[in-house]
């Protein structure tokens, strides 16, 4: 890709049209270009189709990876899509989305010597883009059991279970606070991730199956309480994610500039023109995972002239792998280790750059100053369990619900998954596998 | 650098590679770049009688079977003989020998079995200054099916009646070119060596059908809707070419009948495998048909360079030195035994060793030690049969360790390669012959 950049004499604080539509448009395009069918079956035939694979062992949800790959060497795509979808039914967003370079790619026996890895999450998406394309008919449900499930939250988790339940001939009632469906596929990826309203699209066609219905705009606590889908329902799931963002705990952190990145990046997403979203001339993101790469790369893309990463720890221990370290710093932002913000220094009330204190090995260094007039946290959300708490209801470590094996809440009757769980790796693709867990669980349950 | 020079059943040329009788050596154009290339020598496409040329199909006369990178496996084709006039054929050929003293040019012939229209061409190609003659009893389609080609060469009679008629008829030397389609080479082979020929050519081409397409339901390559078997060549028929060589090579009947060797051969490696299973010299077409006349540029170096280090001077010297390896299986050492060992530094644990043994041999192979994912041979079970090492995708690193003065655990026997014991003189025979 070509970046698009803004000459530096754009104005300063935060201002929307450093680049014009077009511009923007051609700034968030695909980030890999998708397979050719003759590129998708040449990087098929590289996979050596390993026995008990380390990249179906990788992943949260256990795809048949060399299964999949061989179909598409042999040029059944849709077959392929058939064998992923089985496993996880997000399988084309986390084609798009996972870190495969830590999970299925970053472990495929090819890495050995001075080979590559077979290019697993291209090749997943090309198989699950060609069965969407083809409108194919995966699923079919079970007959109907009478049983009905509540679940609350649309977004990866709630999604994939309600879907499993639907296989398994269960009805299913999906309350969503937003008025758009699939959480944070929707309203937290990177914008260049989720081209042509992916989101949407994979939603659609989750919920085609049918005995899925999705109610939006209820909110958890103020519209309908736990007790009440106890009552209404024969199971709950939740899936409902976190809360707001942490805060810094430093002076100037409630001062006019500095936001949260999960805001910023869902004022992004829902934007009817790229160009319309207000984005700093200079802008520090603080944080070290994914949230923070995609805060970052996309107010770089946005026109911002000077991005800055900074985390307050070395380049191995933040959360973004190497590879995406790598991705945003091609886009032009620049990543400051080792600095710990201790304030944001003010002009006129307004956010005007934070001070660090270096940190680690040379935290006798001297402070000093990033300039910014905007100020993006990005360092993990908290959690919103108070919605679905109701007295004490559920065991709650570090502000997350404590789930079983089997997803299921210390409360009976109520399952849980995706980011709201303790020990969760906050991926799109564990969600999903949290969901089918908690639907098959739920599913012996209700059979008894 | 070595001298290539080879001289083959009294034809000479620089060097052992010839083009074979085929769409590369159809007309002076481009034999001459052929020639221009470097190439040897060249066999001309098989002329036929005078008379109304021969028609091909206009529709698809090739059709490929693809590697994974589409690389060229195997290869067939349609064609027939020259479909042009014999008289350009015979003015061409006259012409092109003048220009190019020093290579060797070979005619191929095929004309109906009988004595006079042979005579008649016989005679037009000797004036043309021609070095020799390669009878075509090979070509199986299209021309067998109208008592020529492999419909000869299927039947020894008539491959010694047509090969003396020639070398009554003519003086140049007869290379008979035979057919794989049939049982055993040995006997077409005898009996062109009884007919009086100075050499065989093998292998020509195979019978294959190459593919359905599955979206019309029809053969690949398809002549509107229809289509017919091919003959097949290319890098897949080389082991069945070598066979065939090698059982000539190794046939007392034929001692001291020169091979000329074709099919599969696309580099020097090849071509070095050939001699030394026998053949005088080698014909390529495939190879040329996929890539141009300029790979033989490495074949001549290539070879050049192996026959210096292996330190033998001249072409004929490499000729049937591999043939004393070459036995039946009754003859084999069955004491000898190997085990299969894996290079724990080189592996890179994708498994394909464990599963095709668990599978579909003799659970030799562990796929996990202590929990980790780590391949481990079992001697107890593990017969040396060489599967794991076809399929592991890293060079060396499953490789046969041959066991010397132990005990080989799966039969708790002590093995002693050195005592041979064929299964001639084994035990388990009832037919076992107790003479050494």
């Amino acid at each position: 890709m070509e970046l698009i950049t803004t000459a530096h004499n754009g104005p300063s604080g935060i201002a929307a049209e450093r680049l014009n539509e077009a511009e923007c448009q051609s700034n968030f395009c695909e980030m890999h270009m998708p397979l050719e069918e003759n590129a998708a079956r040449v990087e098929a035939e590289r996979c050596y189709f390993c026995f008990d694979a380390p990249c179906t062992e990788a992943c949260p949800t256990g795809i048949d990876i060399p299964g999949f790959i061989r179909m598409i060497a042999n040029g059944n795509a849709v077959g392929a899509a058939g064998l992923i979808l089985e496993e996880n039914i997000m399988g084309g967003t986390c084609a798009r989305a996972c870190p495969v370079e830590t999970l299925c790619e970053g472990v495929c026996v090819r890495n050995h010597g001075d080979d590559r890895p077979v290019t697993i999450g291209l090749l997943q998406r090309f198989a699950v883009d060609e069965a969407l394309q083809e409108g194919t008919e995966f699923f079919s449900r079970s007959e109907q059991t009478g049983k009905s499930i509540g679940v609350v939250g649309a977004g990866p988790a709630g999604l994939s279970c309600a879907h499993r339940l639907s296989v398994l001939g269960h009805n299913v009632v999906v309350y969503e606070a937003r008025s758009k469906s699939g959480g944070l596929n929707e309203y937290g990826l990177a914008a260049y991730k989720m081209l042509n309203g992916f989101a949407q699209r994979e939603t659609e066609f989750i919920t085609s199956l049918g005995g899925i219905e999705i109610v939006h705009d209820v909110i958890l606590g103020r519209d309908v309480t736990v007790q009440e889908l106890q009552k209404r329902h024969d199971a709950v799931f939740l899936g409902i994610g976190l809360g707001g963002g942490n805060m810094l705990g430093i002076p100037g952190e409630e001062a006019e500039g500095v936001a949260d990145a999960v805001a910023f990046i869902d004022g992004l997403r829902q934007a009817d023109q790229l160009s319309a979203v207000p984005v700093g001339r200079r802008v520090v993101v603080i944080g070290g995972g994914m949230t923070a790469i995609d805060a970052a790369v996309q107010a770089k893309l946005l026109g911002a002239e000077e991005v800055t990463i900074a985390y307050r720890r070395g380049a191995d221990a933040m959360k973004a792998s190497i590879v995406e370290q790598e991705f945003a710093k091609i886009r032009g932002v620049s990543i400051r280790y080792w600095a710990q913000p201790g304030a944001v220094i003010l002009e006129d009330g307004r956010a005007a750059g934070v001070e660090f204190q270096p940190s680690g090995d040379t935290e006798a260094g001297e402070k000093f100053v990033i300039p910014a007039d905007m100020v993006l946290k990005a360092i993990g959300q908290g959690s919103h369990l108070e919605r679905a708490e109701s007295a004490g209801l559920f065991e709650v470590a570090s502000g997350r619900l404590v789930v079983d094996e089997e997803r299921r809440t210390s409360c009976s009757g109520i399952w849980a998954g995706g980011d709201c769980i303790a020990g969760g790796d906050d991926l799109t693709v564990s969600a999903v596998q949290d969901g089918k867990v908690a639907a098959n669980s739920i599913h012996r349950a209700l059979s008894l | 650098m070595n001298d290539l020079k080879s001289n083959f059943a009294g034809i000479e040329s620089p060097n052992p590679f010839w083009l074979a009788s085929a769409p590369p050596t159809d007309k002076a154009y481009n034999v001459n770049r052929a020639f221009e290339a470097g190439w040897g020598g060249v066999v001309w496409k098989t002329l036929g009688e005078a008379g109304p040329p021969i028609v091909n199909v206009s529709g698809p006369r090739y059709e490929a079977l693809h590697g994974k990178d589409r690389s060229v496996i195997g290869f067939n084709n349609i064609e027939l003989i020259t479909d042009r006039p014999l008289e350009l054929n015979l003015q061409e050929i006259a012409q092109v020998k003048k220009d190019w003293p020093d290579r060797a040019l070979v005619v191929s012939l095929m004309v109906p079995c009988q004595e006079a229209a042979w005579k008649s061409i016989l005679s037009q190609v000797e004036d043309t200054g021609a070095d020799g003659l390669e009878l075509n009893f090979g070509c199986p389609h299209g021309m067998s099916e109208r008592g020529m080609g492999a419909a000869v060469g299927q039947v020894p009679d008539y491959v010694e009646m047509v090969t003396a008629w020639c070398k009554e008829y003519s003086r140049l030397p007869v290379i008979v070119k035979l057919t794989p389609n049939v049982t055993n080479i040995r006997q077409p082979a005898q009996a062109a060596k009884k007919g009086g020929a100075d050499a065989v050519s093998l292998i020509n081409t195979i019978n294959s059908v190459m593919s359905v397409d599955l979206d019309s339901l029809s053969i690949n390559p398809t002549i509107d809707a229809m289509g017919t078997h091919g003959g097949y060549c290319g890098p897949a028929v080389k082991p069945i070419a070598l066979h065939m060589v090698s059982d000539l090579g190794r046939d007392p009947e034929c001692e001291d009948l020169p091979i000329s060797a074709i099919g599969g051969i696309s580099n020097w490696r090849d071509a070095a495998e050939f001699l030394l299973l026998g053949a005088g010299n080698v014909q390529v077409c495939t190879a040329a048909m996929t890539h141009g006349f300029k790979i033989v540029d490495d074949m001549i170096d290539g070879l050049s360079r192996f026959m210096q280090e292996k330190g033998f001077a001249s072409v004929s010297d490499l000729v049937g030195q591999a043939i004393p390896s070459l036995t039946d299986w009754q003859h084999l050492n069955l004491n000898y035994t190997v085990k299969a060992q894996i290079d724990q530094d080189l592996c890179i644990k994708c498994g394909r060793c464990h599963i095709v043994c668990e599978d579909t041999s003799h659970q030799a192979i562990y796929a996990r030690h202590n929990g980790e994912r780590r391949y481990e041979v079992n001697e107890e079970e593990c017969v040396g049969c060489n599967l794991c090492v076809t399929v592991c995708p890293v060079e060396n690193c499953l490789t046969l360790r041959k066991l010397e003065n132990e005990v080989d655990v799966r039969t708790g026997q002590m093995v002693s390669p050195a005592e041979k014991l064929q299964w001639t003189r084994h035990p388990n025979n009832p037919m076992a012959n107790a003479d050494p």
